[in-house]
């Protein structure tokens, strides 16, 4: 079997978390060859042919000539699976690539059972496995799920692509992510709010929890677009990787991006009304009940001690 | 402006799930069901763009049994103009290519401008319906908005990537746009326009499913395991939280 590793290349730099596909396909012990539009002197350490479009050529993404890029190289090499990252990227060309090929696409793979990909369903609540039915499939794995190569090694033999295409879509720049405040990746205990707090003013009780414990507060996503909480609080894949001895979660029901945020914490104790909320995947402990009484309760009690 | 938004009913992720029969989905009996969440900023956002330019048609579009008209009930109430029933009692099963098939079937003839769905529905959560309707389209589509300008013709969208960074991005049309979280603050919908919504069209049409093969099976569906070693604790809260505290000695460090 072949198998064709998609990495990624963004504001000049070659994307570290490529050795999370050589992770993956060390797992499946396949013929693997990489495929990157990306710069010739900043190359993935991988020991394998190496299909290279030069960045300073094609630009930065650009999905119609990804695309195209992709599919010659695929058209060539015959792959039987396009592995990509479940990222800004990967969940956005991969569809393209299913679609061309009339491939099977599986998006999210979190595990691999006996040879069959394992994909969340219901913001994770549920798993389901899917068996590929096509000769070819494009699969996006999720962040994370399959470890990282520990120390790459290797030069790849370099086969450098070219296409004549051009796209309709134009990226013309980048904005960064706002971070001027707290840098929750130093903090050793965290409590975050998550939509279960139910409005702006039960904050104000997690904040509480936070400072009786001697730590800081964070939240969840749909907390900070509502505005309840400044995006440097964040935790999970468009927030913080976060790695406190306690994380406290309080009102989050532990999607695969909230979770990919927290869950190497040393402690982890959810606080939820619902007991099959995903969080309880990696939860020490999980605390069923309502956190607008409990919390109040419990900080009293940490404060009396 | 001719404007598509596609929608999906999916159940309340709060519900107590159990497993169908077949052993392929979630039982689908006995649920709350919903706007799928990242279709609410995809409503949202056509409504506010045809409350900029004034001149606009939207038109929703859902695929699924009867009872997806409740879901689309509520997209006529915040703004949209006419809703598109695809009746498919069988659409909970169809991989993603199918029910982008579908919608391409639909759309093909109609000069949409701008087509709005989410990056992904929270029960399937494939995130491939939308860039794969495009592709079956053959325009252009940008994933993951995160905020959506409209300036004479040109659209102005920023992508959210990883770790809070923001790619710019300008498209033209006619474009597919998947919106993500956060893309705007949806409305609900005032009692006023609930009323003026049931006079709006609802037209249900059969579906075309078209030719397109069975890619994928699904071999096992099933709940995760909890954390081994995990304890839940269930209770009266005072004894809860004394309980809790006795843990957080006993086995981290942070109580010293
Ligand atoms: C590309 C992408 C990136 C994302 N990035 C992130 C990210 O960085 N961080 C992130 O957090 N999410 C992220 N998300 C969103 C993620 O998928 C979830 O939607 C989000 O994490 C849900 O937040 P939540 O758990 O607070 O809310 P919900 O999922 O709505 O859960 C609320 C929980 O509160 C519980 N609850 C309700 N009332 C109470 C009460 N009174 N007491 C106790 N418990 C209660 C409920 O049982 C439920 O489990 C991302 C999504 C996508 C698609
Ligand atoms: N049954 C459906 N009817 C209409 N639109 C749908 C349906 N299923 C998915 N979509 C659209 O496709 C998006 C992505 O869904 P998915 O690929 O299943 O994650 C959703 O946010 C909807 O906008």
């Amino acid at each position: 079997m072949k198998t064709l590793l998609v990495a990624e290349f963004r504001e000049g730099k070659l994307r570290e978390k490529y050795s999370q596909l050589i992770a993956f396909a060390k797992g499946l012990q396949t013929e693997t060859s990489m495929f990157l539009v990306g710069s010739p002197t900043d190359l993935p350490q991988f020991s394998g042919t190496l299909f290279l479009a030069d960045v300073a050529k094609y630009g930065e993404y650009n999905p119609t000539v990804h695309k195209q890029l992709l599919l010659d190289v695929i058209a060539k090499e015959q792959p039987e699976m396009i592995v990509f990252h479940h990222s800004s990227y990967g969940w956005d060309l991969a569809p393209r690539i299913a679609v061309a090929l009339k491939a099977a696409q599986i998006s999210e793979v979190i595990a691999i059972e006996d040879g069959v990909p394992v994909i969340p369903v219901c913001n994770a609540k549920l798993r389901r496995k899917i068996t590929s039915k096509t000769a070819q499939t494009v699969l996006t794995l999720q962040a994370g799920a399959f470890g990282m190569e520990e120390d790459p090694t290797g030069t790849p033999t370099v086969i450098q692509i070219d296409t004549g295409v051009t796209g309709k879509v134009q990226c013309s720049g980048y904005e960064a992510a706002k971070l001027e405040g707290v840098d929750l990746t130093k903090s050793e205990i965290i409590v975050s709010a998550g939509r279960g707090v139910g409005k702006p003013e039960n904050i104000a009780i997690v904040q509480a929890l936070a400072k009786a414990l001697g730590g800081d507060y964070g939240a969840s996503r749909p907390v900070v677009d509502a505005g309840w909480v400044d995006h440097d609080r964040q935790v999970g894949t468009t927030g913080r990787t976060v790695t406190p001895k306690l994380y406290v979660a309080c009102g989050i029901s532990g999607a695969i991006q909230h979770l990919a945020g927290m869950k190497k914490s040393d402690f982890i104790v959810a606080i939820n009304t619902d007991k099959d909320a995903p969080i309880g995947e990696v939860a020490d402990v999980f605390v069923v009940a309502d956190l607008k009484q409990f919390l109040p309760i419990l900080t009293e009690k940490l404060l009396a001690r | 402006m001719n404007i598509l938004i596609c929608i999906k009913q999916v159940p309340d992720m709060e519900s107590k799930f159990k497993i169908n029969a077949e052993k392929n989905w979630y039982d689908r009996t006995d649920l709350a069901w919903r706007m799928n969440e990242y279709d609410e900023y995809a409503v949202e956002q056509a409504v506010r763009l045809k409350e900029q330019v004034g001149d606009a048609d939207l038109t929703v579009l859902c695929i699924g049994g009867d009872q997806v008209k409740e879901t689309m009930k509520k997209a006529l109430a915040m703004g949209c103009d006419r809703g598109v029933h695809i009746a498919d009692n069988d659409a909970y099963k169809r991989e993603p290519i199918e029910i982008a098939s579908m919608i391409a079937g639909f759309a093909k003839d109609k000069n949409f401008d701008i087509i709005f769905t989410g990056m992904q529905s929270q029960d399937r959560g494939s995130a491939q319906v939308g860039v794969m309707l495009a592709e079956l389209l053959a325009i252009a589509a940008v994933t993951t908005i995160v905020s959506f300008a409209f300036d004479n013709g040109t659209i102005s969208v920023k992508r959210e990537l990883e770790g809070g960074t923001k790619a710019l991005v300008s498209a033209t049309m006619p474009v597919v746009l998947t919106c993500q979280l956060g893309l705007n603050t949806p409305r609900y919908p005032t009692l006023p326009n609930i009323m003026k919504a049931k006079k709006k069209e609802l037209l249900t049409i059969a579906p075309d499913v078209g030719s397109s093969a069975i890619s994928q099976e699904t071999a096992a569906f099933y709940f995760p395991e909890k954390k081994s070693g995990g304890l839940v604790l269930e209770g009266e809260l005072p004894d809860l939280a004394e309980k809790l505290i006795h843990l957080l000695k006993e086995k981290t460090g942070v109580l010293a």
